[in-house]
């Protein structure tokens, strides 16, 4: 856990106390509309189709059980009792009203969480690997970098209106579970030869209606230059994005227009001029930052304790233990992933009281921690493994042990036309129908890792470019349909999925996600070979011709 | 269009002269970056102070050689959404050396005047009378900064390492 | 649907309505016949060509205190003169999401 010192708790309360007198201002009218979006953005704070959205960060995704109480007392007080985690480690309240946002971010404010720059041009959300700091085999805990990288960014008198959105991902694993490919930057930590730690430097990734893959602009940055570097690669980028069409402002169109090589060049020769820079971390402020990250006391436990010996015996408790739990770096402990994707329900969403709830259970079985994925799930990073079997339990009650984690049906959706006012069709009902069709866990386990991505628009919110299976809503004479893409993945190995076919109506996307996944089922050449693997082994044709023959 | 320098109103001695008229004979005058740099030396010659308005696309590298008989430079902010100006104040303090006036111009609305001084403003040429009516308050709004610039505020990351150390000197 | 965000010219096909979102508290309104906003789609003043649709709107924009993102939107007076919604969007503005918020634990 990060801990606040009074510096970070005076800055987000002085944000609090500008963003209550814009509204203030907004309200009696001294500030038009126009005048006052780029503000609420900044402020996380969108107009969609009933209300406005609000959008609140957890930064790298790490939450104390006190700030997701804190996010529940938000969803009752001032939205209609539920929230929804997205991609990028946010959580959306969809029924917020303006003039009570100011006291909402209040209330947030006293445990330590803000909104700033969840929306608008400026640096968005610095984004981790969820099992940050208790992931096995990891180089350090990336976080650290993470709020170095944060606190640079936030507020930042040169970089708060570039010409379009900015979003970093870091990853300290040799699994990407940050997506790091599909960002603006990508930072992968790693150890040079010399055992010095550092970055390779990913940038121009992106998803939308021109996605990109990230290029790697340098192997190497050492970890005391990263601020260094970052704000180089930010100085070309607000010089020379485009602001001349919004759909061409992103970094990756720039990256693209002058190629990786021009552009690191220009990168390079800033960074240079930019000589010994006040930005240069010596070890006395990296070891600041540090020093307020706490970790837990670990107790010295068993492997394999008695109450997992007995549980092993529960075939449900077995199967979501085999699903759902990971390990850890210490042993006796594991990661558990609590399932946001019941059957039926809607992608990401939790109520507030299975917020408190799972706040209550973080302060027992996970030293009151609690982590976000981009997947749109929740984690507790330290559980007991003696505990499994009684956490099983209270997590079954809460509809939070759905064993499908990385299955068919641990769906990533955006909200879809049902909440969102860019959306051209309907996500949820989507993500909903194929949890249905898939509903037996057991099937869905021999099916084995699959990966589907639905948006409702070209915006790409869903990532629907590097789903395994990747569904586009698109409008076609006022009707809704659907594109589907295979093949797309978003770890280390990241690539964009590739089109099977004409669109299809919004009554037939769920028949054809089971067509393509019984053709993958009749293809594959053993039961470990993924999904994926099967796509990338026969390509698109076997599929195209199983779902078209018939239509 | 009120000018705010030091914190208050301030009446503007520099004339905006269009390109194509006369120059007054003496007095400030801020011409545009193609009026300079047709003739520099013949502008930086006469009687009174000259100023360059700077528009936010053209390099800075045509602009260094004058700096330092230059008594203003107005960069542009075409809507206050625009923000390449931000990055030419930074680089003409900190990295030219720049010290004389710098001047924000164009769609300047209160609530850029913090990220506008930090990045190295120090005049403000503010589109609405009630926002410059209100600069001194709106520049109390913060307390904390979190990155270096060169407007030499301390940095969070600076307050804390003092901290650090006064706490371990007292031990 | 093509999102009314980006629409540009104004030309409607059929009965439209103009609408927003009320500043203070995001909430979905209409344009009434009485230069006011309202949150029934009943109360909201019927267009039938461009120019009167133009108007509409442009009265409705120049209300930037009372509400934000004015644009026009189809209706359908089929049902003996009741408004309803004339599109997806349309009808999920107006009646809610079209999901089960919450299954039960």
């Amino acid at each position: 856990m990060y801990a606040y010192d009074e510096l970070d708790r005076t800055l987000i309360n002085e944000r609090v106390s500008e963003f209550r007198d814009q509204v203030k201002r907004r309200l009696s009218g001294e500030l038009t509309e126009d005048e006052f979006k780029l503000l609420r953005l900044q402020n996380g704070v969108y107009l969609q189709l009933h209300a406005y959205m609000f959008r609140v960060a957890i930064p790298y995704g790490t939450l104390s059980s006190k700030q997701l109480r804190r996010l529940a007392h938000v969803a009752r007080r001032y939205d209609r009792g539920y929230g929804h985690f997205t991609t990028r480690q946010n959580i959306q309240f969809n029924w917020i009203k303006l003039a009570e946002l100011p006291d909402a971010l209040a209330d947030l404010a006293e445990v330590g969480i803000h909104a700033m720059q969840t929306s608008g041009n400026n640096m968005r959300n610095v984004t981790s690997d969820q099992w940050a700091g208790v992931a096995p085999g990891e180089i350090e805990d990336p976080r650290i970098w993470s709020e170095l990288i944060r606190q640079h960014t936030t507020l930042h008198p040169e970089f708060s209106f570039l010409p379009r959105k900015f979003k970093i991902a870091i990853t300290a694993s040799e699994h990407d579970r940050a997506a790091i490919k599909i960002h603006d930057i990508g930072l992968r930590l790693h150890r040079n030869a010399d055992g010095e730690t550092g970055f390779e430097v990913l940038v121009g990734g992106g998803l939308g209606r021109t996605p990109f893959i990230a290029k790697t602009i340098k192997p190497f940055v050492n970890g005391r230059d990263v601020l260094s570097y970052i704000e180089a690669i930010l100085r070309v980028y607000n010089q020379y994005g485009r602001r001349d069409n919004i759909y061409k402002a992103r970094i990756k169109i720039l990256v693209h227009e002058l190629g990786i090589e021009k552009f690191a060049r220009e990168v390079d020769e800033e960074w240079k001029q930019m000589g010994d820079t006040e930005l240069r971390l010596d070890r006395a402020a990296i070891e600041e930052v540090r020093s307020r990250f706490s970790y837990p006391l670990y107790e010295k436990l068993p492997h394999m304790p008695d109450e997992l010996k007995q549980a092993a015996h529960d075939p449900l408790f077995e199967r979501w233990r085999r699903n759902s739990v990971a390990p850890h770096k210490v042993q006796g402990y594991s990661i558990v992933t609590l399932s946001l994707k019941p059957v039926g329900g809607p992608p990401g969403d939790a109520t507030a009281e299975q917020m408190d709830a799972v706040a209550d259970l973080a302060d027992k079985y996970s030293f009151g921690e609690i982590r976000v994925g981009h997947e749109q799930n929740l984690a507790l990073p330290h559980v007991a493994k003696r505990d499994l079997p009684a956490l099983f339990k209270a997590l079954d009650r809460l509809g939070l042990a759905t064993p499908n984690v990385n299955l068919v049906t641990d769906i990533i959706a955006c909200p879809g036309l049902d909440y969102c006012s860019l959306a051209n069709a309907r996500s949820i009902p989507i993500a909903q129908e194929l949890t249905r069709r898939f509903a037996n866990h057991d099937t869905a386990g021999l099916i084995g890792r699959l990966h589907i991505n639905i948006s409702g628009c070209i915006n790409a919110c869903g990532h629907h470019h590097v789903g395994h299976i990747g569904i586009l809503g698109v409008e076609k004479n006022g009707e809704e349909f659907y594109q589907i893409t295979i093949g797309g993945r978003a770890d280390e190995n990241a690539q964009m999925g590739t089109l099977i076919g004409p669109a299809v109506p919004y009554a037939e996307v769920a028949d054809v996600v089971e067509d393509i996944v019984e053709a993958y089922l009749a293809l594959r050449d053993r039961p470990e070979e993924l999904f994926v693997d099967t796509v990338k082994r026969l390509g698109v044709e076997p599929f195209k011709e199983r779902v078209y023959a018939t239509r | 269009m009120p000018l705010v320098k030091q914190g208050s109103i301030t009446t503007d001695l520099f004339v905006h002269v269009a390109d194509g008229t006369e120059l007054p004979g003496d007095g400030a005058i801020l011409v545009t970056s193609e009026r300079f740099l047709a003739d520099p030396e013949a502008l930086l010659r006469r009687a009174g102070k000259t100023g360059v308005i700077w528009p936010n696309n053209r390099d800075l590298d045509d602009l260094v050689p004058y700096l330092d008989r230059l008594a203003t430079v107005a960069l542009v902010f075409p809507t206050f959404r625009d923000g390449r100006a931000y990055s030419q104040a930074r680089l003409l303090r900190e990295r030219h050396g720049y010290d004389g006036e710098l001047r924000a111009t164009g769609q300047v609305l209160r609530d850029q005047f913090v990220f506008m001084t930090r990045a190295g403003f120090d005049a403000f040429e503010v589109k609405k009378e009630a926002d410059a009516a209100a600069f001194a308050e709106t520049m109390k709004r913060y307390s904390v900064f979190y990155q270096p610039t060169g407007d030499g505020r301390l940095t969070a990351l600076n307050r804390r390492m003092q901290q650090r150390h006064s706490e371990s000197a007292g031990q | 649907m093509t999102s009314p965000l980006e629409q540009k010219k104004i030309r409607i096909t059929g009965p439209s309505v103009v609408t927003a979102n009320r500043t203070w508290d995001g909430a979905v309104v209409y344009r009434t016949a009485q230069k006011g906003w309202s949150t029934e789609l009943a109360d909201a003043a019927t267009v039938g060509t461009s120019d009167d649709a133009r108007v509409l709107l442009a009265e409705a924009t120049a209300d930037d205190v009372g509400a934000v993102g004015a644009y026009v939107a189809p209706v359908d007076l089929k049902d003996g003169g009741k408004i309803q919604p004339g599109n997806l969007r349309e009808h999920i503005r107006a009646k809610g999401v079209t999901i089960d918020l919450r299954v039960p634990a």
